[in-house]
């Protein structure tokens, strides 16, 4: 089992506008992931598929090695989610979300209590953890939704555009977060805007209209494209497709 | 200063959110009128089917006569025949009896010699409405079977000619439909209006209202007229069933009676900003309006229980209820026919409330821009 | 297990977290219990009468007197004219109006018997048929009176007088009420407005409980976990089912020594059905909450589903008043079954065995509920 996530000819359909359009992709074990791609091109809808959380019109895919639509439960114990829209109990405190997904998850006593202080530990929110997580500011609110998503020791884990909204310091911190869990030997599989953040990826794809319109490490697409940076890349994939009137379904 | 533009944008934009919505839409134009006809075939406070058990020690032809009449009664029916008043008490416990007749051994022995004889009548009155009602039938049964009995003749009599006036057959949907009409204008109205305002202020989108060139008024305004709409077409679909399907009589002007159920309406709209003005959530603003109002509504509004029988403070209570004046005009309107002349100060309790809640809900919302 | 007991933990926290929330979930409905106690009543107090005597003699006053002196009418008016009595009814300000007319007591003398008018105002039919029956009774005991007595007056009766002959055969029916001796409509009501506070402060709390957290997003986060779906919807009914239970439980308190309602039967048979009850109540709140994408949405299933519970529970009107059908669908209606067994063991001390009905078909209704509620649940979306 080399491959962290497999994926064939994956597609969504929502009525009559098809989100995700047959796409396939494989991403290695311990790899960083980015999933790139214009507001509405598909990516959310494609990592909600990936996660179980909606189901597919059709194709197939694995994650950790389960299949994510007949072993839905096998596969959701192997990984960690972290949805675009802050996810975390805002009347709870940093220390009771954290036992809440560790107690979801099955670990003991023992293991919460020790990871919770070594999370808030590396979190620098040791004397904030009886602190409401709605007082957090919004930086401290995404790195500790990372965390929790990482509690369990995942296989895998999805970040949906964990750095919308955040100061540049906060992004650097989080990244470094990112390649910490990759050097642990999760699998990273995020989405982004930032194209900065994009090079920070071990391979990248760039979806267009429900398709992977490029897919490589960041340095063949730009050789493939004869691009100097991936920012170019992208506006020049996307602006033909004129993602900017498709309606709904953000990211 | 009056902006007639801004205000018609925003009155655009809440009409889209409720024509966008068509499941909340459906409900909103059909739910009101279901409820109408089902509560209005459904509600009944008259007694019939009533169930009675016999104890009969020692049955003969006297007694036999007696329960052949009830048999024969399309009021009663006879559940059970039982040798001791020991065994009645099962039945009402399970709630498979109404009322018990004990008669005593040897009636007609005694009846035939002339000596006084005694029934006794056991009611469930645990119901003491339906329980006394249900004793007064039986009563009524065996005083005809006396008379029947006695050839005597019982001196004078003062004959009572008795006129149900406005309601002659007793109709228990007469009563309830103008209730049930000021039920769901509740819901469409105060609900809706209190819903849809703490939506707005838990998303953050009503203080881009409130810093906007529009009043707190206008806002308010904007937010009600759709809603007002809506509750115009529940009024006029309500009273078509009533009328279509009830039969129940329009005796007065149908014009004041869409002016008065407007005139509630809009009390119930103001209600809703004022339950949104001043609670904090989404849910609380919900749970508030419908938990708080939702039993006072129909008990203490006369819909279904009397307000002369409520004891005097409550019925103070009452006083405050707009559902209470509204079911007042619309049943002098519908069932006596009455005019404005007869209606108009239970119609200016409307218009106080109406201003009273507005001036608060306004003055809550100005007070949050400061 | 062990997930359950954290889930659990979780909604206890917030709950506790929301002061909003726990006064409406305790002091709203017993708040409520206690102003409304004596709110459901059909009794019949004193009817204002608007009296049209047309005779004006010894007889015809006897009439008004004898109605006013049982309590049950107050001569609110008098004048000659019926037309002003009509627009005194049309008006609202008199419920009956008596009208005796001209020769009353000459043809009551002449004749033995005479004819006095009673105009009902019976919007209210019920008050209606009541006051009727009052005074018929009334005017009935007068005659009989008027029979064997003096005319008030000079004048001598010359009808038959009302005493047992011989070969006539008398029978006296003696009238007894079981369980409410005393006819105290709270009684009969409080046990029934408990049930509906609790039940509508716990429905709406479960109804807003998921769409809650659909709407906030942290629905989504449990989903991606290894949560089974029925160990959610138990997380999620046990927390508000407990504190309905103590709310119940609370009530039950007030109603005994605040509001005097006996408690005839057993305090067991009570919890049993409040327990198993509550588990069919609260689950169809949840069961409105997985059907919902918003609490707007929740909220109107809640309203509609309430109000029709309420008003085809029997607790306001008979069960059995309603026509055939309307009486099918109350078996389907937890409310109905378990007001009446909370009516059948506190005023009648009826026992398990008399409730097998009830009990039946309130395990029935909660099972179906709670595998409505966890079927419904889904965590992908399709």
């Amino acid at each position: 089992m080399s491959n962290a996530i497999e994926v064939q000819e994956l597609t969504r359909k929502f009525g009559s506008f098809t989100a995700v359009n047959a796409i396939t992709f494989t991403v290695g074990s311990g790899e960083v992931f980015g999933f790139l791609g214009a507001n509405g091109a598909g990516k959310t809808t494609a990592i909600r598929m990936l996660t179980g959380l909606l189901a597919p019109t059709s194709g197939e895919a694995q994650v950790a090695g389960f299949d994510v639509f007949t072993q839905a439960e096998e596969v959701k114990r192997k990984i960690g989610y972290m949805s675009q829209r802050f996810s975390l109990y805002g009347d709870l405190t940093v220390r009771e979300n954290i036992a809440l997904y560790g107690g979801i998850y099955g670990l003991d006593d023992g293991e919460i209590r020790e990871r919770s202080e070594a999370m808030l530990g590396h979190l620098g929110l040791r004397d904030s953890g009886d602190d409401l997580v709605a007082s957090l500011p919004l930086g401290w609110k995404q790195k500790l939704a990372f965390s929790v998503a990482l509690v369990h020791q995942p296989a895998v884990v999805f970040l949906d555009e964990p750095t919308g909204g955040v100061d540049p310091v906060t992004r650097r911190q989080f990244w470094e977060m990112i390649y910490a869990a990759a050097a642990d030997g999760t699998t990273v599989f995020v989405t982004t805007h930032y194209m900065d953040e994009a090079e920070y990826c071990d391979r990248v794809s760039i979806m267009v209209d429900g398709r992977i319109g490029a897919m490589g490490t960041p340095a063949e697409l730009k050789a493939e494209f004869k691009v100097g940076t991936l920012d170019e890349l992208f506006v020049r994939l996307a602006r033909p497709a004129g993602n900017a009137t498709v309606a709904g379904g953000g990211g | 200063m009056m902006r007639p533009g801004a205000m018609r944008a925003f009155m655009v934009k809440e009409i889209r959110h409720i024509l966008r919505d068509r499941q909340t839409l459906t409900i909103l134009l059909l739910l009101p009128l279901a409820m109408v006809v089902l509560f209005g075939y459904a509600l009944r406070s008259d007694v019939k089917d009533v169930r009675i058990a016999f104890v009969d020690p020692m049955p003969d032809d006297a007694t036999g006569a007696i329960r052949n009449r009830f048999a024969g009664s399309a009021r009663f029916q006879v559940v059970d025949v039982v040798p001791t008043v020991a065994a009645v008490e099962p039945l009402f416990r399970r709630g498979a009896a109404d009322v018990a007749l004990v008669f005593e051994p040897d009636l007609a022995g005694r009846l035939s010699r002339g000596s006084p004889a005694q029934l006794l009548l056991i009611g469930d009155v645990s119901d003491p409405n339906t329980g006394t009602t249900i004793q007064a039938y039986a009563s009524a049964i065996l005083a005809d079977y006396q008379r029947d009995l006695s050839t005597a003749r019982s001196g004078m009599r003062i004959e009572m000619r008795t006129r149900m006036r406005y309601n002659p057959t007793l109709e228990s949907v007469n009563l309830f439909v103008p209730g049930l009409i000021a039920l769901v204008l509740t819901l469409v109205s105060a609900l809706m209006t209190a819903i849809s305002l703490s939506k707005e202020k838990e998303r953050g989108t009503l203080e881009v209202l409130l810093v906007s060139p529009l009043r707190p008024w206008q806002i308010i305004l904007g937010k009600v007229l759709p809603y007002l709409l809506l509750a115009f077409v529940n009024v006029v679909t309500a009273l078509l069933a009533a009328w279509a399907v009830f039969q129940v009589p329009f005796r007065g002007s149908l014009a004041l009676l869409l002016v008065a159920s407007m005139l509630y309406s809009m009390v119930s709209l103001a209600l809703g900003v004022l339950v949104a003005a001043i609670t904090t959530s989404q849910r609380a603003a919900m749970i508030g309006a419908m938990a708080g109002t939702m039993l006072p509504n129909e008990l203490l509004s006369g819909m279904i229980f009397p307000i002369a029988s409520l004891p005097d403070w409550l019925q103070w209570v009452t006083i405050v209820i707009p559902a209470r004046w509204y079911i007042v005009i619309s049943r002098g309107i519908m069932l006596k026919g009455a005019g404005i002349e007869h209606l108009w100060s239970e119609m200016l309790v409307l218009v106080a409330m109406l201003a009273g809640f507005l001036l608060l809900a306004v003055r809550s919302f100005s007070s949050r821009l400061d | 297990m062990r997930t359950l007991r954290f889930l659990i933990h979780k909604e206890f926290l917030q709950i506790f977290r929301d002061r909003m929330l726990l006064g409406m979930l305790f002091i709203m409905p017993l708040a409520q219990l206690l102003l409304l106690a004596n709110a459901a009543t059909f009794e019949v107090r004193s009817a204002r009468m608007y009296v049209v005597d047309q005779d004006g003699s010894p007889a015809s006053r006897g009439v008004v007197d004898r109605l006013t002196a049982s309590g049950r009418f107050i001569n609110s008016a008098s004048s000659a004219s019926i037309a002003l009595a009509n627009e005194a009814m049309l008006g609202g300000a008199t419920d009956v109006i008596l009208v005796v007319p001209r020769h009353f007591e000459r043809d009551l003398v002449r004749d033995q018997h005479a004819p006095v008018q009673f105009i009902v105002n019976a919007e209210d039919g019920g008050a209606a048929g009541v006051m009727q029956s009052y005074a018929s009774r009334i005017l009935a005991g007068y005659a009989a009176e008027l029979s064997i007595k003096e005319l008030p007056g000079n004048m001598m009766i010359t009808g038959a007088p009302d005493v047992p002959v011989a070969g006539r055969a008398t029978i006296d029916v003696r009238r007894r009420g079981w369980y409410n001796p005393d006819l105290d409509y709270a009684d009969y009501m409080v046990p029934g407005i408990l049930v509906i506070v609790v039940t509508v402060v716990g429905t709406l709390l479960t109804a807003m409980n998921i769409v809650r957290e659909k709407e906030a997003g942290t629905l989504d986060q449990l989903n991606v976990t290894p949560i089974k779906r029925s160990t959610f919807i138990a997380a999620k009914l046990i927390p508000l089912w407990s504190l309905a239970l103590l709310d119940f439980a609370l009530g039950l308190l007030l109603a005994y020594f605040v509001l005097g309602v006996p408690i005839r039967g057993s305090l067991l048979v009570v919890f049993l059905g409040g327990a198993i009850y509550l588990v069919g109540a609260l689950g169809i709140g949840l069961w409105i909450s997985s059907i919902s994408e918003t609490q707007q949405q929740a909220m109107f299933v809640s309203f509609s589903i309430l109000m029709t519970y309420l008003l085809m529970s029997g607790l306001f009107t008979p069960l059995r008043a309603m026509p055939e059908w309307a009486q099918w669908l109350a078996e389907a209606n937890p409310l109905a079954h378990f007001t009446n067994l909370m009516r059948a063991v506190l005023l009648k001390g009826a026992g398990l065995r008399d409730l097998m009905h009830q009990f039946v078909m309130l395990t029935v209704i909660g099972l179906v509920v709670l595998t409505l509620a966890v079927r419904q649940y889904s965590k992908r979306t399709e």
